[in-house]
């Protein structure tokens, strides 16, 4: 454990990365999907945008404000499901929510695993959830603007 | 002796006064609990504590119910923690104080109860674009069943109220004037003297929302010539859960009822009931006698420390605390108005609000980041939120020295600084 202690579990080095420069960070013209994400407690703020075809999704980004862990999941986010089919994306959300609250999931997420130290800072799950429940908002077309509940 | 001097002697005088606080010597994350979370609400000292257990190991009855010996006695220590909210705001008489659950809940009954009562459809409510949700949300209420409408007093860039467009907005048709005496996000004193003067000339009616000030400076609802008073018993060191309204005596007996049921009645049948006297009128049901008792406690407490030495103590830190902060490059103080008490908001280049309240916690050190109940102001300053530091009697320089240490981690922690700086 290095002088930052039980920080360096929460800010880990990737996320300063994707928080200084955020990946996919921009509006999507031909975007198909999009949803307003909103964090009432903080004022965090945020849109996902996301390009779907024949149930895949091919392009996703989003634009916004928030904290660093907020930024972060987001662009963490967009890199790990371009691409992705929107069924899969589902499964994710389900596997990334339980990561930030309740319990591990039995597989590896791979470089959202970062993120996996949220879950001992209570006050800050809802920063890591944020862009997740604003994706799933957009692909499942829920018009109501996503909030961290 | 010159003012800093005298400042640094009350520092020492209230330092004394932490051990009055049994919850400042727990630590948190193994560390000294550093509480700047005050504007939130603040810690109890042991006496009030005491109070309330007291009144429940040997004076709990209900209030105004009572043959039996207890029952009275609960009713007397009840309208004796009436008395001592009078002496606090120094009203005339005691029929002038209401018991609410809080600030929140005095708002709503002034707007439930007066606004729906006095309120026409054209006729304007002036708000300050500073206040706390809590005194824009009622009036919303009201506005929509009336057909009133709501006016806002700009904010300047220093976090001042803008004088000169709050004159121009009060006119003929301005009913209803609301303001903070205190602002909760930038610390801000508004000049509710000038404020209750202008707006009585145009024959309005003034609430001033007094939660960040009872605990800071002596209040005189007399001397201020508002027409309502309203403040929450837990940011003056008090239990959560009861607060009180001060409303000039001819207003509250000419307002309606606003909640119904036992305690606020004078006769009732099927066909018509008849209503107690004011403040009862306003006192539906059980109250939370408990919570009288313990803030009863909590004015002795102010009172004997001393709200002029406590502001006296709060403004040498403040400034203290200003100075401190601005050495931290990188830092901007939202709201730098001339008169600000007891409040440092401030925002930081490259670390959100968030994320600064998350690593200086982790230090013990706890403030509130985010936008404080005040959207529409956050707005106006281009920001989600700031980072609030807010001070009580129980601060000490020492607190300042912890968050300024926090504030330099928070850097480190982000890249922004090297150790050695």
């Amino acid at each position: 454990m290095n002088s930052f202690g039980d920080l360096r579990e929460l800010y880990q080095e990737v996320i300063f990365d994707h928080n200084r420069k955020p990946r996919n960070f921009h509006a999507l013209e031909e975007a198909t999907h999009r949803a307003d994400g909103h964090n009432p407690l903080c004022g965090d703020q945020l849109t996902v945008y996301a390009r779907v075809v024949n149930d895949v999704v091919e392009d996703v980004s989003f634009i916004g404000h928030g904290c660093a862990i907020s930024t972060a999941s987001a662009s963490l986010m967009t890199e790990a499901v371009k691409g992705m089919p929107v069924a899969e994306v589902e499964v994710l959300f389900k596997d990334m929510h339980a990561m930030l609250t309740e319990s591990h999931p039995d597989r590896d997420l791979g470089k959202l695993e970062v993120l996996s130290g949220v879950r001992e800072f209570p006050a800050r799950v809802k920063c890591a959830t944020l862009a997740w429940h604003t994706l799933h908002n957009a692909i499942t077309q829920a018009r109501e603007i996503a909030k961290t509940e | 002796m010159n003012a800093i001097a005298q400042g640094t002697d009350m520092t020492i005088e209230m330092a004394a006064r932490v051990a009055d606080f049994p919850i400042l010597g727990r630590p948190v994350h193994g560390r000294r609990l550093v509480y700047l979370d005050n504007g939130a609400t603040t810690q109890k000292p042991q006496a009030v504590i005491d109070a309330e257990a007291r009144f429940y190991s040997e004076s709990n009855a209900n209030i105004h119910r009572g043959v039996h010996w207890l029952s009275q006695h609960s009713t007397d220590l009840y309208d004796q923690g009436r008395e001592r909210v009078r002496q606090l705001l120094n009203a005339a008489q005691v029929e002038e104080i209401v018991f609410t659950r809080g600030t929140t809940e005095a708002i709503n009954l002034v707007a439930a109860s007066w606004g729906r009562a006095n309120l026409n459809e054209g006729d304007e409510i002036l708000l300050s674009g500073m206040e706390h949700h809590s005194n824009i949300v009622p009036w919303q209420f009201v506005a929509q069943q009336t057909g009133a409408v709501i006016k806002v007093v700009p904010v300047t860039d220093d976090g001042e109220l803008d004088m000169g467009a709050f004159s121009q907005l009060l006119n003929e048709r301005t009913r209803f004037v609301g303001m903070c005496h205190v602002s909760n996000a930038l610390g801000t004193v508004n000049p509710v003297e000038e404020i209750v003067r202008q707006a009585h000339a145009v024959g309005a009616v003034v609430l001033l929302d007094g939660a960040q000030a009872v605990a800071h400076q002596r209040v005189d609802v007399q001397a201020l010539g508002c027409d309502f008073y309203v403040f929450s018993g837990h940011k003056l060191y008090g239990p959560t859960g009861i607060g009180a309204l001060y409303g000039r005596r001819e207003l509250l007996d000419a307002m309606p009822p606003w909640q119904g049921g036992g305690d606020m009645i004078h006769t009732v049948s099927f066909e018509r009931s008849t209503y107690a006297p004011t403040p009862q009128k306003f006192e539906a049901g059980t109250p939370n006698i408990a919570g009288v008792v313990g803030l009863k406690a909590a004015i002795a407490y102010v009172q004997e420390v001393g709200l002029e030495a406590i502001a006296a103590h709060e403004d040498a830190l403040l400034q203290y605390a200003t100075e401190q902060l601005a050495g931290i490059p990188g830092l901007r103080f939202i709201g730098q108005a001339r008169q600000r008490a007891a409040i440092a908001s401030f925002v930081m280049e490259g670390i959100h609000p968030h994320d600064l309240g998350t690593i200086l916690d982790m230090e013990g050190v706890a403030i509130r980041a985010g936008h404080h109940c005040t959207m529409p102001l956050m707005t106006r300053f281009g920001l989600p939120g700031t980072a609030r530091a807010s001070f009580a009697l129980y601060n000490t320089r020492e607190d300042v020295d912890a968050l300024v240490a926090g504030l330099h981690k928070a850097r480190r922690v982000f890249g922004l600084e090297e150790r050695s700086a």
